[in-house]
Protein backbone atom coordinates (compact mmCIF):
# COMPACT_ATOMS: atom_id res chain seq x y z
CA UNK A 1 0.00 0.00 0.00
CA UNK A 2 2.38 2.31 1.14
CA UNK A 3 5.07 1.99 -1.72
CA UNK A 4 2.57 2.11 -4.71
CA UNK A 5 1.97 5.84 -3.39
CA UNK A 6 5.59 6.32 -3.26
CA UNK A 7 5.61 4.84 -7.05
CA UNK A 8 3.07 7.59 -7.82
CA UNK A 9 5.38 10.20 -6.21
CA UNK A 10 8.32 9.43 -8.62
CA UNK A 11 5.76 9.22 -11.21
CA UNK A 12 4.86 12.84 -10.08
CA UNK A 13 7.88 14.39 -10.06
CA UNK A 14 8.74 12.66 -13.42
CA UNK A 15 5.73 14.21 -15.41
CA UNK A 16 6.94 17.79 -13.51
CA UNK A 17 10.27 17.39 -15.14
CA UNK A 18 8.51 17.09 -18.56
CA UNK A 19 6.32 19.99 -17.88
CA UNK A 20 9.22 21.98 -16.77
CA UNK A 21 11.57 21.15 -19.88
CA UNK A 22 8.39 21.32 -22.17
CA UNK A 23 7.33 24.60 -21.18
CA UNK A 24 10.54 26.74 -20.66
CA UNK A 25 11.46 25.14 -24.67
CA UNK A 26 7.81 26.64 -25.51
CA UNK A 27 8.54 29.71 -23.97
CA UNK A 28 11.89 30.13 -25.60
CA UNK A 29 10.14 29.25 -28.86
CA UNK A 30 8.06 32.51 -28.18
CA UNK A 31 10.95 35.34 -27.50
CA UNK A 32 13.49 33.83 -29.69
CA UNK A 33 14.22 35.11 -33.25
CA UNK A 34 13.95 32.86 -36.27
CA UNK A 35 15.84 33.87 -39.26
CA UNK A 36 16.68 30.81 -40.95
CA UNK A 37 19.07 30.80 -43.73
CA UNK A 38 20.67 28.34 -45.87
CA UNK A 39 24.35 28.17 -44.06
CA UNK A 40 23.47 28.53 -40.90
CA UNK A 41 21.40 25.41 -41.40
CA UNK A 42 24.65 23.37 -43.08
CA UNK A 43 26.22 20.77 -40.46
CA UNK A 44 28.77 21.83 -38.51
CA UNK A 45 32.58 20.48 -40.00
CA UNK A 46 34.77 23.61 -38.89
CA UNK A 47 33.72 26.09 -41.41
CA UNK A 48 34.46 23.45 -44.33
CA UNK A 49 31.70 21.73 -46.60
CA UNK A 50 30.06 18.91 -45.09
CA UNK A 51 30.67 16.09 -46.68
CA UNK A 52 29.00 12.39 -46.72
CA UNK A 53 26.59 11.26 -43.85
CA UNK A 54 27.48 11.29 -40.43
CA UNK A 55 25.50 8.19 -39.74
CA UNK A 56 28.37 5.68 -40.73
CA UNK A 57 30.00 3.01 -39.63
CA UNK A 58 31.53 3.13 -36.67
CA UNK A 59 34.39 1.08 -34.75
CA UNK A 60 33.31 -2.06 -33.80
CA UNK A 61 35.26 -1.76 -30.21
CA UNK A 62 32.12 -0.40 -28.99
CA UNK A 63 30.15 -3.00 -29.78
CA UNK A 64 32.54 -5.00 -28.17
CA UNK A 65 32.66 -2.97 -24.91
CA UNK A 66 28.87 -2.85 -24.84
CA UNK A 67 28.33 -6.68 -24.95
CA UNK A 68 31.15 -7.30 -22.05
CA UNK A 69 29.13 -4.73 -20.13
CA UNK A 70 25.99 -6.78 -20.36
CA UNK A 71 27.33 -9.45 -19.00
CA UNK A 72 28.81 -7.21 -15.94
CA UNK A 73 26.02 -5.42 -15.53
CA UNK A 74 23.90 -8.74 -15.21
CA UNK A 75 26.14 -10.11 -12.72
CA UNK A 76 25.37 -6.54 -10.61
CA UNK A 77 21.98 -7.44 -11.12
CA UNK A 78 22.53 -11.06 -9.47
CA UNK A 79 24.58 -9.62 -6.69
CA UNK A 80 22.23 -7.16 -4.97
CA UNK A 81 19.33 -9.37 -3.75
CA UNK A 82 22.51 -11.25 -2.04
CA UNK A 83 24.10 -8.00 -0.83
CA UNK A 84 21.13 -7.34 0.96
CA UNK A 85 20.13 -10.22 2.49
CA UNK A 86 23.96 -11.43 3.02
CA UNK A 87 24.25 -10.54 6.94
CA UNK A 88 21.40 -13.27 7.73
CA UNK A 89 22.86 -16.08 5.21
CA UNK A 90 26.41 -16.45 7.02
CA UNK A 91 29.65 -18.63 5.63
CA UNK A 92 27.78 -20.57 2.60
CA UNK A 93 26.27 -17.56 1.18
CA UNK A 94 29.92 -16.15 0.83
CA UNK A 95 31.46 -19.48 -0.52
CA UNK A 96 28.23 -19.80 -2.75
CA UNK A 97 28.57 -16.25 -3.79
CA UNK A 98 32.98 -16.42 -4.79
CA UNK A 99 32.39 -19.17 -6.88
CA UNK A 100 30.27 -17.23 -8.65
CA UNK A 101 32.63 -14.17 -8.74
CA UNK A 102 35.47 -16.57 -9.48
CA UNK A 103 33.96 -17.63 -12.79
CA UNK A 104 33.35 -13.33 -13.86
CA UNK A 105 36.71 -12.77 -12.96
CA UNK A 106 37.81 -15.95 -15.11
CA UNK A 107 35.62 -13.99 -17.73
CA UNK A 108 37.04 -10.91 -17.49
CA UNK A 109 40.85 -12.03 -17.54
CA UNK A 110 39.36 -14.09 -20.61
CA UNK A 111 38.28 -10.87 -22.31
CA UNK A 112 41.52 -9.38 -21.52
CA UNK A 113 44.03 -11.60 -22.73
CA UNK A 114 41.75 -11.88 -26.29
CA UNK A 115 42.51 -8.65 -26.37
CA UNK A 116 38.70 -7.15 -25.83
CA UNK A 117 40.03 -4.69 -23.13
CA UNK A 118 42.41 -3.34 -24.91
CA UNK A 119 41.47 0.31 -26.90
CA UNK A 120 44.39 0.37 -29.51
CA UNK B 1 -6.94 14.42 4.96
CA UNK B 2 -6.24 13.36 1.62
CA UNK B 3 -6.38 16.61 0.13
CA UNK B 4 -4.40 17.82 2.92
CA UNK B 5 -1.62 14.79 1.61
CA UNK B 6 -2.03 16.26 -2.15
CA UNK B 7 -0.97 20.05 -0.76
CA UNK B 8 1.96 18.53 1.19
CA UNK B 9 2.72 16.53 -1.33
CA UNK B 10 3.00 19.64 -3.97
CA UNK B 11 4.76 21.68 -1.85
CA UNK B 12 7.45 19.14 -1.66
CA UNK B 13 7.59 18.79 -5.28
CA UNK B 14 7.92 22.94 -5.64
CA UNK B 15 10.89 23.31 -2.62
CA UNK B 16 12.94 20.79 -4.07
CA UNK B 17 12.44 21.37 -8.00
CA UNK B 18 13.21 25.63 -7.08
CA UNK B 19 16.12 24.73 -4.23
CA UNK B 20 17.84 22.43 -7.23
CA UNK B 21 17.30 24.56 -10.14
CA UNK B 22 18.55 27.66 -7.64
CA UNK B 23 21.59 25.03 -7.08
CA UNK B 24 21.81 24.38 -10.91
CA UNK B 25 22.21 27.65 -11.83
CA UNK B 26 24.90 29.03 -8.67
CA UNK B 27 26.91 25.94 -9.19
CA UNK B 28 27.73 27.20 -12.79
CA UNK B 29 28.70 30.58 -11.03
CA UNK B 30 30.57 28.90 -8.14
CA UNK B 31 32.46 26.51 -10.41
CA UNK B 32 33.40 29.35 -12.86
CA UNK B 33 34.58 31.33 -9.80
CA UNK B 34 36.45 28.71 -8.35
CA UNK B 35 38.28 27.37 -11.20
CA UNK B 36 39.20 30.74 -12.02
CA UNK B 37 40.83 31.76 -8.41
CA UNK B 38 42.49 27.65 -9.10
CA UNK B 39 43.74 29.55 -12.11
CA UNK B 40 44.84 32.88 -10.80
CA UNK B 41 42.16 34.75 -12.91
CA UNK B 42 39.32 36.62 -11.47
CA UNK B 43 36.18 35.20 -13.22
CA UNK B 44 32.69 36.65 -14.04
CA UNK B 45 32.20 38.95 -10.76
CA UNK B 46 30.79 42.28 -13.33
CA UNK B 47 27.22 41.31 -13.86
CA UNK B 48 25.57 41.96 -10.18
CA UNK B 49 27.62 42.25 -6.94
CA UNK B 50 31.02 40.04 -7.80
CA UNK B 51 29.07 38.40 -10.27
CA UNK B 52 25.85 37.00 -8.55
CA UNK B 53 23.41 37.93 -10.97
CA UNK B 54 25.58 35.81 -13.83
CA UNK B 55 23.72 33.04 -14.31
CA UNK B 56 19.85 35.20 -14.73
CA UNK B 57 22.07 36.61 -17.64
CA UNK B 58 23.34 33.69 -19.00
CA UNK B 59 19.26 32.28 -18.63
CA UNK B 60 18.10 35.45 -20.36
CA UNK B 61 20.82 35.24 -22.86
CA UNK B 62 19.85 31.46 -24.23
CA UNK B 63 16.99 31.78 -23.91
CA UNK B 64 16.20 34.89 -26.49
CA UNK B 65 19.12 32.86 -28.77
CA UNK B 66 18.07 31.16 -32.33
CA UNK B 67 17.30 27.64 -32.23
CA UNK B 68 19.28 26.00 -35.59
CA UNK B 69 18.57 22.65 -36.40
CA UNK B 70 20.50 21.29 -39.10
CA UNK B 71 18.90 20.28 -42.03
CA UNK B 72 20.42 17.17 -42.07
CA UNK B 73 19.17 16.56 -38.66
CA UNK B 74 16.69 13.98 -37.62
CA UNK B 75 14.40 16.27 -36.26
CA UNK B 76 12.17 14.17 -33.88
CA UNK B 77 14.94 12.59 -32.12
CA UNK B 78 16.93 16.01 -32.32
CA UNK B 79 14.30 17.25 -30.61
CA UNK B 80 13.63 14.68 -27.91
CA UNK B 81 17.06 14.16 -26.45
CA UNK B 82 17.32 17.32 -24.81
CA UNK B 83 14.17 16.04 -22.42
CA UNK B 84 15.51 12.34 -22.53
CA UNK B 85 18.92 13.68 -21.01
CA UNK B 86 17.29 16.33 -18.19
CA UNK B 87 14.56 14.35 -16.74
CA UNK B 88 16.64 11.66 -15.58
CA UNK B 89 19.14 13.53 -14.56
CA UNK B 90 16.72 15.14 -12.35
CA UNK B 91 15.02 12.18 -11.27
CA UNK B 92 17.55 10.62 -8.82
CA UNK B 93 16.63 12.93 -6.08
CA UNK B 94 13.02 11.57 -5.91
CA UNK B 95 13.97 9.15 -3.06
CA UNK B 96 16.49 11.28 -1.69
CA UNK B 97 15.99 12.40 1.70
CA UNK B 98 17.38 15.82 2.37
CA UNK B 99 16.20 16.01 6.37
CA UNK B 100 14.61 14.16 9.03
CA UNK B 101 10.76 13.71 9.46
CA UNK B 102 9.09 16.69 10.45
CA UNK B 103 6.29 17.40 12.77
CA UNK B 104 3.63 19.45 11.06
CA UNK B 105 -0.39 19.74 11.27
CA UNK B 106 0.03 16.61 13.62
CA UNK B 107 1.11 14.42 10.75
CA UNK B 108 4.85 12.92 10.46
CA UNK B 109 6.04 14.40 7.12
CA UNK B 110 9.30 12.79 5.51
CA UNK B 111 11.59 15.23 3.77
CA UNK B 112 11.58 13.20 0.46
CA UNK B 113 9.51 12.90 -2.64
CA UNK B 114 9.07 9.14 -2.57
CA UNK B 115 10.30 7.02 0.20
CA UNK B 116 10.90 3.96 -2.05
CA UNK B 117 12.26 0.68 0.04
CA UNK B 118 14.09 0.29 -3.62
CA UNK B 119 15.59 3.36 -3.02
CA UNK B 120 19.16 2.79 -4.28
CA UNK B 121 17.70 0.30 -7.38
CA UNK B 122 15.74 3.23 -8.48
CA UNK B 123 19.04 5.69 -8.72
CA UNK B 124 21.17 2.85 -10.80
CA UNK B 125 18.18 2.43 -12.97
CA UNK B 126 17.63 5.81 -13.52
CA UNK B 127 21.23 6.81 -13.76
CA UNK B 128 21.33 4.28 -16.95
CA UNK B 129 18.57 6.39 -18.42
CA UNK B 130 20.73 9.28 -19.15
CA UNK B 131 22.79 7.59 -21.60
CA UNK B 132 19.94 7.65 -24.13
CA UNK B 133 19.40 11.21 -24.47
CA UNK B 134 23.81 11.67 -24.86
CA UNK B 135 23.91 9.13 -27.57
CA UNK B 136 20.49 9.87 -29.46
CA UNK B 137 21.55 13.57 -29.19
CA UNK B 138 24.80 12.87 -30.64
CA UNK B 139 23.69 10.50 -33.42
CA UNK B 140 20.47 12.68 -34.73
CA UNK B 141 22.68 15.73 -35.31
CA UNK B 142 24.08 13.69 -38.45
CA UNK B 143 27.60 15.83 -37.65
CA UNK B 144 30.40 13.62 -36.99
CA UNK B 145 31.81 15.59 -34.22
CA UNK B 146 28.60 14.77 -31.99
CA UNK B 147 28.62 11.17 -33.26
CA UNK B 148 32.14 10.28 -32.13
CA UNK B 149 31.17 12.33 -28.63
CA UNK B 150 27.93 10.54 -28.28
CA UNK B 151 29.63 7.18 -29.09
CA UNK B 152 32.74 8.02 -26.61
CA UNK B 153 30.31 9.20 -24.08
CA UNK B 154 28.12 5.58 -24.03
CA UNK B 155 31.16 3.30 -24.40
CA UNK B 156 32.62 5.19 -21.11
CA UNK B 157 29.39 5.59 -18.84
CA UNK B 158 28.50 1.73 -19.80
CA UNK B 159 31.88 1.51 -18.69
CA UNK B 160 31.76 3.04 -15.32
CA UNK B 161 28.39 1.89 -14.89
CA UNK B 162 29.41 -1.31 -13.84
CA UNK B 163 32.31 -0.30 -11.27
CA UNK B 164 29.02 2.12 -9.76
CA UNK B 165 27.05 -0.81 -9.32
CA UNK B 166 29.70 -3.10 -8.38
CA UNK B 167 31.31 -0.40 -5.40
CA UNK B 168 27.59 -0.27 -3.86
CA UNK B 169 27.15 -3.50 -3.69
CA UNK B 170 29.88 -3.47 -0.59
CA UNK B 171 27.70 -1.05 1.15
CA UNK B 172 24.89 -2.90 0.33
CA UNK B 173 26.15 -5.86 2.02
CA UNK B 174 27.01 -3.81 5.45
CA UNK B 175 23.78 -1.57 5.51
CA UNK B 176 20.80 -4.64 4.53
CA UNK B 177 18.40 -2.22 2.75
CA UNK B 178 18.04 -0.83 -0.17
CA UNK B 179 16.04 2.18 1.17
CA UNK B 180 17.80 5.61 1.47
CA UNK B 181 15.89 6.68 4.38
CA UNK B 182 17.14 3.42 6.74
CA UNK B 183 20.64 3.93 5.28
CA UNK B 184 20.87 7.03 6.48
CA UNK B 185 19.35 6.55 9.91
CA UNK B 186 21.61 4.17 10.30
CA UNK B 187 24.84 6.18 10.20
CA UNK B 188 24.35 7.68 13.47
CA UNK B 189 27.65 7.89 14.65
CA UNK B 190 31.13 8.89 13.26
CA UNK B 191 32.03 5.06 13.05
CA UNK B 192 28.96 4.09 11.44
CA UNK B 193 29.09 6.12 8.66
CA UNK B 194 29.63 4.63 5.33
CA UNK B 195 32.52 6.40 4.73
CA UNK B 196 34.39 4.73 7.79
CA UNK B 197 32.74 1.46 6.98
CA UNK B 198 33.52 1.19 3.77
CA UNK B 199 36.37 3.54 2.52
CA UNK B 200 37.11 1.63 -0.69
CA UNK B 201 33.80 1.43 -1.79
CA UNK B 202 33.65 5.39 -1.19
CA UNK B 203 36.67 6.04 -3.40
CA UNK B 204 35.22 3.94 -6.16
CA UNK B 205 32.20 5.23 -5.52
CA UNK B 206 33.22 8.36 -6.02
CA UNK B 207 35.19 7.90 -9.14
CA UNK B 208 32.60 6.14 -10.75
CA UNK B 209 30.53 9.17 -10.34
CA UNK B 210 33.07 11.22 -11.51
CA UNK B 211 33.07 9.35 -15.07
CA UNK B 212 29.43 9.12 -15.04
CA UNK B 213 28.37 12.82 -14.86
CA UNK B 214 31.15 13.16 -17.28
CA UNK B 215 33.58 15.10 -15.41
CA UNK B 216 37.10 16.21 -15.86
CA UNK B 217 39.23 13.54 -15.63
CA UNK B 218 36.73 11.81 -17.51
CA UNK B 219 35.10 13.93 -19.91
CA UNK B 220 36.24 12.94 -23.01
CA UNK B 221 32.94 12.82 -24.59
CA UNK B 222 32.83 16.62 -24.58
CA UNK B 223 37.18 17.27 -25.15
CA UNK B 224 36.57 20.96 -26.02
CA UNK B 225 40.31 20.13 -28.11
CA UNK B 226 39.20 17.40 -30.58
CA UNK B 227 35.63 16.93 -30.20
CA UNK B 228 34.51 20.77 -30.79
CA UNK B 229 31.92 20.43 -28.26
CA UNK B 230 31.12 16.77 -28.46
CA UNK B 231 27.69 15.45 -28.20
CA UNK B 232 25.81 18.97 -27.95
CA UNK B 233 27.78 20.77 -30.85
CA UNK B 234 24.92 21.16 -33.11
CA UNK B 235 22.77 22.16 -30.65
CA UNK B 236 21.86 25.56 -29.65
CA UNK B 237 19.73 28.41 -27.38
CA UNK B 238 17.46 26.71 -25.12
CA UNK B 239 18.15 23.01 -26.13
CA UNK B 240 21.82 23.56 -25.59
CA UNK B 241 20.79 24.93 -22.08
CA UNK B 242 19.16 21.92 -21.37
CA UNK B 243 22.25 19.62 -21.53
CA UNK B 244 24.18 22.31 -19.87
CA UNK B 245 21.48 22.16 -17.03
CA UNK B 246 21.34 18.61 -17.25
CA UNK B 247 24.74 17.90 -16.42
CA UNK B 248 24.89 20.73 -13.34
CA UNK B 249 21.77 18.52 -12.45
CA UNK B 250 23.23 15.40 -12.33
CA UNK B 251 26.16 17.11 -10.70
CA UNK B 252 24.44 18.00 -7.64
CA UNK B 253 21.66 14.67 -7.73
CA UNK B 254 24.68 12.56 -7.65
CA UNK B 255 27.00 14.96 -4.83
CA UNK B 256 23.23 14.28 -2.85
CA UNK B 257 23.49 10.80 -3.18
CA UNK B 258 27.23 10.19 -2.31
CA UNK B 259 26.20 12.57 0.86
CA UNK B 260 22.86 9.92 1.54
CA UNK B 261 25.23 6.65 1.10
CA UNK B 262 29.12 7.55 2.39
CA UNK B 263 28.46 10.45 4.52
CA UNK B 264 25.51 10.54 6.73
CA UNK B 265 23.01 12.21 4.96
CA UNK B 266 21.53 14.94 7.01
CA UNK B 267 22.87 13.47 10.41
CA UNK B 268 24.78 15.74 12.44
CA UNK B 269 24.94 17.39 15.61
CA UNK B 270 23.71 21.00 17.05
CA UNK B 271 22.74 22.24 13.40
CA UNK B 272 18.79 21.50 11.72
CA UNK B 273 19.44 18.49 9.59
CA UNK B 274 18.65 20.73 5.89
CA UNK B 275 21.81 22.48 6.88
CA UNK B 276 24.13 19.24 7.47
CA UNK B 277 22.97 18.12 3.98
CA UNK B 278 23.78 21.50 2.39
CA UNK B 279 27.00 21.50 3.99
CA UNK B 280 28.27 17.86 2.87
CA UNK B 281 26.64 18.33 -0.32
CA UNK B 282 28.28 21.78 -0.87
CA UNK B 283 31.62 20.11 0.15
CA UNK B 284 31.19 17.48 -2.96
CA UNK B 285 30.43 19.79 -5.05
CA UNK B 286 33.43 21.76 -4.22
CA UNK B 287 35.58 18.32 -4.82
CA UNK B 288 34.13 18.05 -8.35
CA UNK B 289 34.97 21.92 -8.71
CA UNK B 290 38.45 21.43 -7.24
CA UNK B 291 38.97 17.63 -8.96
CA UNK B 292 38.42 19.91 -12.64
CA UNK B 293 41.06 22.75 -11.53
CA UNK B 294 43.56 20.17 -10.53
CA UNK B 295 43.71 16.90 -12.81
CA UNK B 296 44.10 17.07 -16.94
CA UNK B 297 42.43 14.74 -19.19
CA UNK B 298 42.83 11.26 -19.25
CA UNK B 299 43.41 9.29 -23.06
CA UNK B 300 40.72 6.86 -24.26
CA UNK B 301 42.50 3.94 -23.92
CA UNK B 302 43.71 4.90 -20.53
CA UNK B 303 39.92 5.20 -19.35
CA UNK B 304 39.11 2.54 -20.40
CA UNK B 305 41.73 0.16 -19.30
CA UNK B 306 41.38 2.02 -15.92
CA UNK B 307 37.49 1.18 -15.75
CA UNK B 308 38.20 -2.39 -17.03
CA UNK B 309 41.47 -3.38 -15.40
CA UNK B 310 41.44 -1.44 -12.30
CA UNK B 311 38.30 -0.05 -10.72
CA UNK B 312 36.17 -3.43 -11.70
CA UNK B 313 38.87 -5.86 -9.99
CA UNK B 314 39.52 -2.94 -6.95
CA UNK B 315 35.34 -3.39 -6.08
CA UNK B 316 35.11 -7.28 -6.48
CA UNK B 317 37.78 -7.22 -4.03
CA UNK B 318 35.81 -4.79 -2.01
CA UNK B 319 32.84 -7.24 -2.26
CA UNK B 320 34.97 -10.15 -1.00
CA UNK B 321 37.03 -8.02 1.68
CA UNK B 322 33.43 -6.83 3.10
CA UNK B 323 32.40 -10.31 2.86
CA UNK B 324 35.09 -11.67 4.71
CA UNK B 325 34.80 -9.04 7.48
CA UNK B 326 30.98 -9.45 8.11
CA UNK B 327 31.31 -13.23 7.85
CA UNK B 328 33.90 -13.29 10.83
Amino acid sequence: MESIGNYAYAGIWTLFGVAFVVLVLFFASLIRPQRPNPNKLKTYECGEFPFSSAQFQFNVKYYIFALIFVIFDVEVVFLFPWAVVYNSLGLFALIEMLVFLAILIFGLAYAWRKGALQWV
Amino acid sequence: MVLLDYIIMIAKVLVIFGGLMGMVAYMTLFERRMVAFIQTRKGPNRVGFEGLLQPIADAIKLLSKEDVTPVNANRIIFNLAPVLTFVPALLTIAVVPVADNVSLFGKEIRMVISDMNIGILFILAVASMGIYGVILGGWSANSKYPLLGGLRASAQMISYEVSLGLALVGLLMVAGTFSLTEIVEQQDSILKLGIVRQPLGFILFSIAVLAETNRIPFDLPEAEAELVGGYNTEYSGMKFAMFFMAEYAHIITTSMVVTTLYLGGWQGPILPPVIWFLIKVVFILFAFVWIRGTLPRFRYDQLMRFGWLVMLPLALLNIFVTGVILAI
